[in-house]
């Protein structure tokens, strides 16, 4: 057609448009494509795990397969969905958008980002055809440096270049925060999702390295019999544990901050209101990534660590709950008394806060010293961790994949279909993981695949919410891919929404505005303010 | 970064009054230039937390083994590894001249200081390699091979484990320097930089001190491990 604007999606066709890109958009697209697939990968792995647990018995998986299978979805969907989920596919679309930018700081070290991070997805995905690994996601020494003789190296190669991925997008976005911001766009103004993924780009900077260098030391120690973990020499195998969780306990909060901002977004846009206490809820992200850095121990309780730095993780565990109480209070507040517009961001946004919820509580009973002495290791914190990392990360992906979801491809998918699969998945995520809270406090340990006849009945709960969940999550994937065709087309803003985001045409254009814009105005000024829809 | 050595950007249409060197996506040069120096500092905090976790497991080890610690330290040559040092200040210096011929607009003066620079990269590089070649003659890299006399030989074993691992990351940003160096003196060679724009200079330079910098803590701690008596 003729009278088709221009948009950063038709304005070149060929393969190398698009695999040479330095369009932020485009490059938020590519990501979105590999986590897709890491996702499906994760998910059959979890589907195996889990028609494995529908029996008492060890009917269908070895123990070492097993173990491969708990390792391989643990890594897929821990390295290669959640960390780079919200960050690298919304944050990459949206946050040059958002502060009325051309694009991010370095385009070409975005696009170098996305090579790392497909690299070392290969690299993983090479060590699980060939053979797989059983460490568990986390690498626990010795058994990952001596005693494990499946693909521990290839994998822990392939984390450590996604890695440099997550480090490089972290700063580039940093950067991109502090020097690109559009004239009368100053901080207080910024969407609180640009302050969340500041502080998620704050935890990339200084966590990732960590587990870096302690994979290439891990490396090294497995490959060349170096010493560093190594207790036959007097190395202290609890160390590589100290190093691991100084990165991977923060990188829950990479995982959960980017959602948690836009979950901000969706519920101010929604309930027709201003968000609730703007600065508390900006500086509980801040809060959450300086506080994370400093509870990494409580995943070390049984470990053998001194019983007084115990009870200050304990402590500053507890401490962290509060930014996110904060956040949680806030959100809560910003509905009350709104116009609430229930559409589906908004439906997927209720579930993220129901979820959320649960696993955030749940979190304080893991991070009570004496507790977690009793349900460390069980089903209880598989529970809990799936309640922060399905429940809070997918959820307020989802919510934000929504709510721009227009912006991104210029058209609305099924209404309906989009509310009936966020009611679908809410279900089945509650009937796969309540029963493992249960399961857990009865005492049943995770990472095994033979239990006691007693507990067939939850986990068969489990199994049977697991399917359902799978269905949701292809629902969601059929409605979003079918609305590419056949969706109504969106216009600039169909949400009414504030944001810089909106007032350019959907799909943007390449280089997102047709003049530079000027901000005036706070952020969510949704009560005060005419809005522009088209 | 990789951004700030790009060699044309947008200069069309209306813009064809900008700087050759201005990304399209910047509105000023000066906001061009401080995108790539921040970034370049942020990226040496991730250096930093990068060698940081070497560290704490020095920190750990010697002050659990501190006897072992001082055993392996007195198997490092002091005298080599204080020549390293020095020569590697003295490359921080040529490296500190070359910035400053790139303010200045001197681009000839850019290549020499530049390749000064890489000349003393070299030699560390250089002596290094004859320290590691002592330290396979003797047994002194761990593994299966690695021998040690006495009854601290697990945690000696630890520390050639730490040092290899430290002084060999800290060499290979060295060959990556190298790498970037090279680009920047054909750059300059080719007359690219000017007073206005001499961004990819500065941040080489900035990577250069970090990675000096990380030996001066390297080598007292890997070389000067209780040595105060023999002075005495």
């Amino acid at each position: 057609m003729a009278s088709t604007p221009l948009t950063y999606l038709n304005h070149q066709h060929s393969v190398a448009s698009w695999l040479l890109t330095k369009d932020h958009k485009r490059i938020g697209l590519m990501y979105l494509a590999v986590v897709t697939l890491a996702f499906f990968l994760g998910g059959l792995f979890a589907t195996v795990i889990r028609l494995e647990l529908a029996t008492p018995a060890g009917d269908l998986l070895s123990n070492d397969d097993y173990n491969k299978m708990f390792t391989m979805h643990g890594v897929a969907m821990v390295f290669f969905v959640l960390i780079p989920a919200v960050p690298a596919i919304l944050g990459n679309f949206v946050l040059p958008l958002m502060l009325g930018a051309k694009d991010v700081a370095f385009p070409k070290l975005n696009l170098l980002s996305w090579y790392i991070f497909v690299i070392g997805f290969l690299f993983t995905v090479y060590a699980m055809v060939t053979g797989g690994v059983d460490t568990g996601w986390t690498f626990y020494t010795p058994y990952s440096s001596r005693a494990s003789n499946s693909n521990v190296m290839m994998t822990g190669l392939g984390v450590f270049i996604t890695g440099f991925s997550s480090i490089l997008t972290g700063l580039n976005f940093m950067v991109t925060i502090h020097r690109m911001r559009a004239p009368g766009l100053t901080w207080f103004r910024l969407p609180l999702f640009v302050w969340a993924v500041y502080a998620t780009s704050l935890v990339q900077i200084l966590g990732t390295p960590v587990i870096a260098i302690t994979v290439l030391a891990l490396a090294i120690e497995r490959f060349f019999r170096f010493g560093i973990f190594d207790a036959a020499l007097g190395g202290d195998p609890v160390l590589f544990q100290h190093m691991f969780w100084f990165y991977s306990h923060p990188a829950v909060y990479i995982m959960i901050l980017p959602p948690m901002g836009a979950i901000s977004e969706v519920i101010a846009c929604f309930s027709r209101k201003t968000i609730f206490g703007y600065s508390f809820v900006a500086f509980s992200s801040l809060a959450i990534a300086i506080f994370g850095f400093l509870v990494w121990a409580h995943h070390m309780f049984v470990s053998g660590i001194s019983v007084y730095s115990a009870l200050v993780f304990s402590f500053l565990t507890y401490a962290v709950a509060i930014p996110s109480a904060v956040k949680t209070f806030n959100w809560t507040a910003t509905m009350y008394k709104g116009a609430i517009w229930l559409k589906a961001p908004m439906i997927w946004a209720i579930a993220f806060l129901a979820l959320f919820l649960i696993g955030g509580l749940t979190g304080l009973i893991t991070a009570a010293l004496g507790v977690d002495v009793h349900i460390h290791d069980t089903y209880f914190v598989v529970a809990h961790f799936h309640f922060i990392m399905v429940g809070g990360a997918v959820m307020g992906f989802f919510a934000g994949l929504h709510f721009w979801w227009p912006k991104i491809t210029g058209r609305m998918y099924s209404e309906i279909w989009a509310k009936v699969a966020a009611i679908i998945v809410l279900a089945g995520f509650n009937l796969t993981f309540g029963p493992q809270f249960i399961l857990g406090y009865l005492g049943m340990p995770r990472r095994y695949h033979v239990y006691p006849d007693e507990f067939q009945v939850l986990n068969v709960l489990s199994s049977a919410g697991a399917s359902i969940l799978a269905v949701g999550y292809l629902l969601v994937g059929i409605y979003l891919t079918v609305s590419l065709f056949k969706g109504e087309r969106a216009g600039a803003n169909p949400w009414h929404a504030t944001g810089l985001e909106w007032t350019t045409q959907s799909p943007p254009l390449p280089h997102n505005f047709e003049v530079q814009p000027i901000v005036t105005h706070d952020a969510y000024e949704y009560a005060s303010r005419e809005i522009t829809v088209d | 970064m990789t951004d700030a050595t790009a060699t044309h950007a947008g200069a069309h249409g209306a813009h064809a009054a900008h700087h050759p060197d201005l990304q399209h996506h910047f509105d000023t040069l000066d906001q061009q230039h401080e995108a790539a120096t921040l970034g370049m500092w942020l990226f040496l905090i991730t250096e930093v937390l990068f060698f940081g976790g070497l560290f704490l497991a020095y920190m750990l080890y010697r002050v659990w083994y501190p006897q072992a610690w001082a055993e392996a330290s007195r198997e490092l040559d002091i005298v080599l590894g204080a020549f390293n040092t020095a020569v590697l200040i003295g490359s921080s210096l040529t490296m500190a001249l070359a910035v400053r011929a790139a303010q200045t607009g001197s681009q000839r003066a850019i290549v020499v200081w530049l390749l000064m620079t890489m000349a003393l990269g070299l030699t560390f590089l250089v002596v290094k390699y004859f320290e590691y070649a002592e330290k396979f003659e003797h047994h002194h890299v761990p593994g299966p091979d690695f021998m040690f006399p006495g009854p601290n030989a697990g945690p000696a074993q630890i520390y050639f484990s730490l040092y290899f691992l430290m002084t060999g990351l800290h060499a290979t940003h060295m060959v990556i320097g190298f790498g970037i160096m090279a680009v920047i003196c054909w750059m300059a060679y080719k007359r690219r930089f000017s007073p206005e724009w001499y961004t990819p200079v500065e941040i080489t330079g900035l990577y250069w001190h970090f990675v000096d910098i990380v030996w001066i803590f390297l080598f007292p701690l890997l070389y000067l491990v209780d040595r105060a008596h023999h002075f005495a």
